[in-house]
């Protein structure tokens, strides 16, 4: 951005000085907008380009269906077992899956690391609390759910 | 571009919704659940939803911060949810 206001300013050197200034303003606003281009972005959070844009509703209905799939499983399975693997794996995709939408709307930094940092926690941490759900209700006694044992 | 925009937060708006469905469903698992170990994986389930809610809603309002607020949520969640399985299992936290 700068080279190019400091080129506008030589050219225009010879010319008065309203001139001068006008051009560099004018050189300063287009170089500004290609940067911004360029990042995808206008200014710090304002709207990003309308493929990043496409990129994260997409991203949002796939976390939304896995969202509502784990819900579905948590309410229709028979065992806290079924339950768990419902819950555990789908919905912790669902959110994974906006966290994604966030890296890309926020940018690779920022907003968007902490949102990688957010995925890799929660694929670290579901498993781990779903597996120490599952040993507590194994040494509670909980039955699991034999097929024709309806009651 | 304001029609892809339009649609951008129709989506959003619709996903707020849709979590917000999850959520509520988590919790009737949380009130109905036959045994202990299946109201914690609902309980569990819903600090999933609302870090999902959270998410949704910095992506509505496209601040960044917000993000943060749904790492910490998740971490919360997890530490949560370790308290719960082994109370459950020794009868105590902190021996």
């Amino acid at each position: 951005m700068i080279p190019v206001a400091l080129a506008a300013v030589i050219t225009t050197a010879p010319a008065n000085g309203a001139f001068v200034v006008g051009a560099t303003a004018q050189a300063t606003d287009v170089a500004a907008t290609a940067v911004a281009a360029v990042a995808g972005t206008t200014a710090g959070s304002g709207t990003p380009s309308p493929l990043r844009l496409a990129i994260v509703a997409a991203l949002v209905v796939v976390g939304t269906f896995f969202l509502l799939v784990g819900t579905l499983g948590l309410l229709r399975f028979p065992d806290v077992y079924n339950r768990m693997h419902a819950t555990s794996k789908a919905t912790t995709l669902g959110a994974a899956s906006m966290f994604l939408a966030g890296f890309v709307r926020f940018g690779p930094a920022g907003a968007g690391l902490a949102s990688l940092v957010g995925i890799v926690s929660l694929f670290l941490t579901a498993p781990t609390g779903a597996h120490l759900i599952s040993r507590a209700a194994r040494k509670l006694g909980v039955e699991t759910y034999v097929t024709g044992d309806d009651d | 571009m304001s029609s892809l925009a339009t649609v951008y937060d129709l989506v959003v708006a619709g996903g707020l919704f849709a979590a917000t469905l999850a959520t509520l469903g988590c919790a009737y698992r949380v009130v109905t659940g036959p045994t202990v170990p299946d109201r914690v994986v609902a309980l569990d389930a819903v600090g999933t939803c609302v870090v999902a809610i959270v998410v949704l809603h910095a992506l509505d309002v496209g601040r960044g911060f917000f993000v943060l607020v749904a790492v910490m949520l998740a971490i919360v969640g997890f530490v949560t949810t370790v308290v719960a399985a082994k109370y459950l299992t020794e009868g105590d936290v902190i021996e």
